[in-house]
């Protein structure tokens, strides 16, 4: 089996990833923060120690400003409904998951925001002048997808944070794709709240995320998604307002908290940390994109050469899902057809409706598995 | 000044913060349950010598980790 399937979520996850969930699931599984036993303490303190990981790795100081939630889903929610108010303006672009076009469109529609979407280049990539002529009266905050999980395609996430703060302007970035690829500081990129998956660069298990917040951000502005047990302040009714208790009502994924904090470790423990990994699918991009140009029948990619190996393309002549099947039933490589919850973005690049064949590859993948994935594609195609 | 002090937390997340930060100062501590005259909701605490109640205060201040209170125990 190979599984070029990465940009939903990664697979294999390194071993020590799997060895720290089993380890909590056998050796330890206890609620953390709710008793004052042993058992407890320690689920707690590998809690503590990954979020402490999530900060360093956002760079922010106080490892009480990094959110669990489930997914990069629930942290977007969390930031988009819990901070816009009535009569806000919000900027965001084409290239957004539904993730976060869906909340702000509901906003939208309940006439409680006005949004526009900037289209970009024709990769849709932002400049900081089409930011700044779409700021208006009572702009906000801006939503961006650092890095597009359809075409891989980066923003200019620092240029259009420094324009954010100098106008006071929110920026909240998803980072579900590029966490782990992409090196993020909060500090240095005039990020307000960093939103991310842990289940795909960072190598922890599914079901893991969250919510990063700059140091100094006044998070009483933020209303919580969801209020609940936090085993704090369990005489009041009211739910706590201090970080991070005020986001985490109901028991932590403590299991897959534990390989995350694991995933993070593995990158960490690379020669050249997120260089490697950014090295290791830019070559695998490089070598997949020219030779598939070269030698198959139709390949057109909607990304680009260099990218940090997210690859959208179709095949002419072909439909998208025949291509995933065959490659799937045939071939026993895993990939993703369609519109990868990205209409806009499919949109912007023209493959909307149809979508693309999207390869995501994973540090674990290699030049032989694109070897025979070339080979496989090549025969799905036909002709010479 | 003899006996011990356990500095109680509203949330365990920020008793944990401070096991870190008291560690990296190398004051000895050690988090333990809370003792059952005192009530907290927090389920454990930090326990430190209370001649080092001053400096622990001033550190976990200048860290900005919350606490609830120090109590002699
Ligand atoms: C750009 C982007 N944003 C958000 C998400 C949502 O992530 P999750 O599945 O962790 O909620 C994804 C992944 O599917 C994504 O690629």
């Amino acid at each position: 089996m190979i599984y070029f399937d990465n940009a939903a979520t990664s697979f294999p996850k390194p071993m020590q990833v799997t060895d720290a969930v089993v380890d909590y699931m056998t050796k330890i599984g206890a609620n953390p923060g709710r008793a004052g036993h042993i058992q407890s303490v320690r689920a707690g303190e590998i809690v503590f120690e990954t979020r402490k990981k999530i900060a360093r790795f956002f760079g922010v100081k106080s490892p009480m400003n990094a959110v669990f939630t489930s997914n990069a889903t629930e942290a977007l929610n969390t930031a988009v409904k819990g901070l816009l108010r009535d009569g806000d303006h919000v900027i965001t672009s084409a290239m957004e998951h539904n993730s976060v076009l869906r909340p702000l469109k509901r906003l939208e529609e309940h006439g409680m925001i006005t949004l526009t979407l900037l289209d970009g280049d024709e990769r849709g990539v932002l400049s900081v002048e089409e930011v700044l002529k779409a700021i208006k009266q009572g702009t906000r905050a801006i939503v961006l997808n650092h890095m597009s999980n359809v075409t891989g395609t980066v923003q200019p996430v620092r240029e259009i944070g420094e324009l954010c703060r100098s106008k006071g302007i929110l920026m909240i970035l998803d980072c579900a794709q590029s966490a782990g690829i992409i090196p993020v500081d909060l500090c240095a990129d005039h990020i307000d709240i960093a939103c991310f998956a842990g289940h795909k660069g960072l190598y922890g298990p599914t079901g893991t995320g969250g919510m990063v917040i700059r140091d100094g951000f006044n998070f009483d502005s933020i209303t919580p998604l969801k209020e609940g047990g936090t085993g704090s302040l369990s005489d009041k009714t009211v739910q706590p307002a201090f970080m991070p208790d005020k986001f985490e009502s109901g028991t932590l994924n403590v299991a897959g908290i534990a390989g995350l904090s694991k995933g993070i470790d593995f990158l960490n423990s690379l020669p050249e940390g997120l260089k490697s990994v950014q090295l290791h699918k830019q070559t695998l991009q490089k070598y997949f994109i020219e030779k598939a140009k070269k030698h198959i029948k139709g390949f057109v990619t909607q990304s680009e050469t260099d990218g940090y190996g997210v690859v959208s393309f179709i095949i002419v002549g072909l439909s998208v899902s025949e291509v995933t099947m065959k490659l799937s039933d045939r071939y026993g490589i895993m990939s993703r057809q369609g519109l990868h919850c990205a209409p806009t973005a499919h949109r912007r690049i023209g493959t909307f409706p149809e979508g693309t064949v999207r390869f995501g590859f994973s540090v674990f993948n290699t030049r032989d598995e694109v070897d025979i994935a070339l080979k496989a594609l090549k025969e799905i195609a036909g002709g010479n | 000044m003899s006996g011990e002090s356990a500095i109680l937390f509203h949330s365990s997340n920020y008793a944990m913060w401070a096991v870190d930060v008291l560690k990296q100062a190398q004051i000895g501590h050690k988090l333990i349950p809370v003792p059952r005259e005192l009530s907290s909701d927090c389920g454990y605490c930090v326990r430190i010598e209370t001649v080092n109640a001053d400096g622990v205060t001033e550190l976990l201040n200048s860290e900005n980790i919350e606490f609830d209170r120090i109590e002699n125990i």
